[in-house]
């Protein structure tokens, strides 16, 4: 009955039932509940960290002079343009002086009838002197009256106070011409420093307002970045620290800078602490104002400590903590975090020690009861 | 005794084992279908889990952040730090949005979280590669699904941001995978679309004479200034101290800062039951349709097998075998060929669920109740191929 091919026959079907079964198994024991999770294990070194502080800044002239009128009139003419080298004391622009020339012109003839008018009061009181001495002679050899002599001499006090008024009368016209030509002068748009012209807002035409900028000049050679941190990661930030620099339109090309000052008012509203950050050099050619640029601070680093990722950093019932390994299983360790750098390493200050085994990766959230099986990377990461 | 069913099933082995293994893929096809239905719900799940609150801080009177827009000032979170029983509370913002790399772009939800250490709500509880952002711009943690990988440069928006780290499991309500990055960019990137945008924005308030007046230089700058500035959150999450309860936190909270607060279990049932309720009734409405199929053409088949085998089995009731033992026949093998199919569409099921885009989750329970109810079909079925069995007159065996 049992013969040969039967018996192949039942060895084939058991041989597929059995590769059925173990495929079952695998694929229970390997998905679901029962899976253990793919972990990866650090040990915890001691070392330093240098933490960092990042934030976002804009170029900004440290000296930024806005040039306009210092009251309302019409732009006559502009001498620069955007990108133009300026010297201190350059004429830049002028403003309209509608009419003040031909009251300059008005007061300059103005001096010159009141120079006419001394030198007329001068020849009376000159005249008025002399008759006032010849007459004193004459009465000296009695040959004429006291009366006279005295009329003479009143001529002469009055000849001499109108040559005083006379006299004051010039220097106001003079004064009044002087305080018109300095009116003048006001209208010249002049460099007060050496300097590029960084913004022509205005052309010539244009009636402006008083203290409208017309023309900005900024020294290259001051700038500058407003840098804006969060205040969160601000501790130990101070002027003088060395910083890199990544200017948005020179993304590979970090320059050295340093910090210039912390300001001493923080913005409230978003939570940002300002600083200025000087470049270490001159930039040629200049960045623009206003261009975005990343700035990384690097403080002072941290004396050697237990030094975990960041990744490894969970929480859990509201306490920061880590999956340690112990034994094959998993424990849940809190810990108290202290400084952290910027490459995601996080200082532990109490809860563990050198040497301990703790979770950095897993491919899912992990509990006590978790059953773990430890690789070199997360299957389906990048590494 | 010698077994009637087994030597049946030896005589024609590789028939049985290739009808068992196509009634298995039909199962496999029900089970995926079941964690299709249960993945939706666990996304959905995995949504509240991943953001790590107990409480959500939404605009008044909106289902925010997830199901409907919402929007508070930023700062209203420094509020609700101050209420008795909370012990964190962070902002954050959602924005669903095409996010591209170099060549391709993948619609991803952009969660902006506030800045701080590892652990604060918001942020990716787990990670599978890189770190975590420590930059307060222009980093960013990728689902694994997004396809990204570490030191690749992705643009939201305006600006780059370098991938820093990789986590799995974070997706929204809709499946779509989470990029997280610094709570400010993400403002920002809600706010200033792109820039040509900003531009015909700025171009607008200048062309309007109440903004731009010549007697006032500065008011335009001033209001280009505010206008390009958001100061909005699409919610605060909050954890609470222990030994406060959620409901009345969130009663003091809704009660003195006049906002609406939502706790886990009504998130669940904003989540659940409305925001992913239609299209999750209608893969359990093709569920229930193709478990009907799959218990027909597992029926059939039983059947069909038993009907032609109705000659051997006259001959059987010809030689006196009891109806017994032609019964537990017939059943031992629909039985088996119920064990053979379920395995098989347990295996192809685990296979093939990791492929699909979406998440599909396979719980042991449905497992369990896919087992229990591929017994009782097969054994109905083995009942109506008993009855036809039994029913076959001996002569059959003879005749015809």
């Amino acid at each position: 009955m049992k013969g040969l091919p039967l018996n192949r026959r039942t060895l084939a079907f058991v041989a597929v039932l059995v590769v059925l079964l173990a495929l079952f198994a695998y694929v229970a024991l390997r998905s679901g509940p029962l899976a253990p999770v793919a972990v990866t294990v650090a040990t915890v070194e001691s070392r330093s960290v240098a933490p960092g502080v990042f934030g976002i800044g804009t170029v900004e002239s440290r000296y930024r002079y806005r040039i306009g009128p210092t009251a309302a009139g019409r732009v006559k003419r502009l001498l620069v343009d955007v990108g133009d080298t300026v010297a201190a004391g350059q004429l830049m622009g002028e403003m309209d002086p509608v009419d003040l020339d031909d009251r300059i012109r008005a007061l300059d003839a103005a001096y010159r009838r009141s120079e006419a008018s001394v030198r007329e009061a001068q020849l009376r009181r000159d005249f008025a002197q002399t008759q006032a001495e010849r007459y004193e002679q004459l009465l000296a050899v009695r040959s004429t009256s006291e009366e006279i002599v005295a009329t003479k001499q009143q001529e002469r006090h009055a000849a001499d106070a109108a040559l005083l008024a006379t006299r004051a009368e010039r220097a106001r016209a003079g004064d009044e011409r002087a305080a018109l030509v300095a009116q003048r002068t006001n209208l010249r748009l002049v460099a007060p420093a050496d300097g590029l012209v960084s913004a022509r807002d205005v052309d010539p035409g244009t009636t402006v307002v008083a203290g409208q900028t017309v023309v900005e000049v900024v020294d290259p050679r001051s700038l500058w970045l407003n840098v804006r941190f969060d205040q969160s990661s601000t501790l130990g930030l101070e002027s003088g620290l060395p910083t890199t620099i990544l200017l948005r339109s020179r993304r590979g090309a970090p320059l050295p800078g340093r910090v210039a000052r912390v300001e001493l008012r923080a913005d409230a509203v978003t939570e940002e602490t300002m600083a200025k950050v000087m470049f270490n050099s001159i930039l040629d050619p200049m960045p623009p104002i206003g261009e975005l640029a990343e700035v990384t601070v690097v403080l002072r680093a941290a004396t050697s400590s237990p030094v975990i990722p960041n990744a490894a950093v969970q929480r859990v019932d509201g306490q920061s903590g880590v999956w340690q390994v112990v034994r094959g299983g998993l424990s849940f360790t809190t810990v108290t975090l202290g400084a952290s750098d910027l490459d995601g390493n996080v200082q532990v200050q109490s809860g563990l020690t050198v040497g301990d085994r703790i979770v950095v990766y897993s491919a899912k959230a992990l509990n006590a009861r978790s059953r773990i099986t430890v690789v070199d990377r997360i299957s389906g990461a990048a590494p | 005794m010698i077994s009637l069913a087994g030597r049946d099933i030896q005589h024609e082995w590789g028939k049985y084992v290739f009808t068992g293994i196509g009634l298995g893929l039909l199962i496999g096809v029900t089970l995926t279908m079941a964690g299709v239905y249960r993945g939706m719900v666990d996304d959905g799940r995995a949504l509240l889990d991943n953001s790590g609150a107990e409480l959500w801080v939404v605009q008044k009177e909106t289902l925010g952040p997830y199901a409907e827009p919402s929007s508070l000032n930023d700062d209203a979170y420094r509020s609700i730090l101050a209420v008795q029983g909370v012990a964190q509370a962070a902002n954050v913002t959602y924005l669903t949005m095409q996010v591209r790399s170099a060549e391709r772009d993948v619609r991803a939800m952009v969660v902006g979280v506030a800045t701080g250490e590892a652990g604060t709500p918001g942020w990716p509880p787990y990670l599978v590669a890189g770190r975590q952002i420590t930059r307060s711009h222009y980093e960013a943690v990728a689902d694994v699904a997004t396809g990204f990988a570490l030191g690749d440069r992705v643009r939201i928006r305006r600006n780059e941001y370098a991938v820093v780290g990789l986590t799995r499991r974070m997706v929204s309500s809709g499946g779509d995978p989470m990029v997280f990055i610094p709570l400010k960019d993400a403002q920002e990137a809600q706010f200033l679309k792109d820039n040509d945008a900003v531009l015909q924005s700025r171009r607008r308030t200048s062309e309007n004479p109440a903004f731009n007046r010549p007697g006032v230089p500065g008011l335009l700058d001033a209001v280009i200034t505010s206008q390009t500035r958001n100061s909005f959150v699409n919610a605060v999450l909050v954890r609470l101290r222990s030994g406060y309860a959620a409901d009345n936190v969130a009663a003091s909270i809704e009660r003195w800062q006049r906002l609406t607060v939502y706790t886990r279990p009504q998130m669940e049932g904003i989540l659940i039951g409305k925001l992913i309720a239609t299209s999750a009734k209608q893969i359990g409405m093709f569920l229930v349709i193709l478990a009907i199929v799959s218990a027909a053409i597992v029926a059939f088949i039983i059947y069909t097998m038993t009907l032609g085998k109705i000659r051997e089995i006259a001959v059987l009731k010809l030689i006196g075998t009891r109806n017994r033992t032609i019964a537990s026949m017939i059943m031992q093998q629909a039985l088996g060929l119920g064990l053979i199919g379920f395995a098989v569409g347990k295996i192809a099921a685990s296979f093939w669920a990791p492929f699909f885009p979406k998440y599909v989750l396979l719980i042991p329970q449905d497992t369990i109740a896919g087992f229990l109810a591929v017994v009782v079909i097969c054994m109905l079925a083995s009942l109506i191929a008993i009855r036809a069995a039994l029913r076959v007159d001996p002569a059959d065996a003879i005749g015809g």
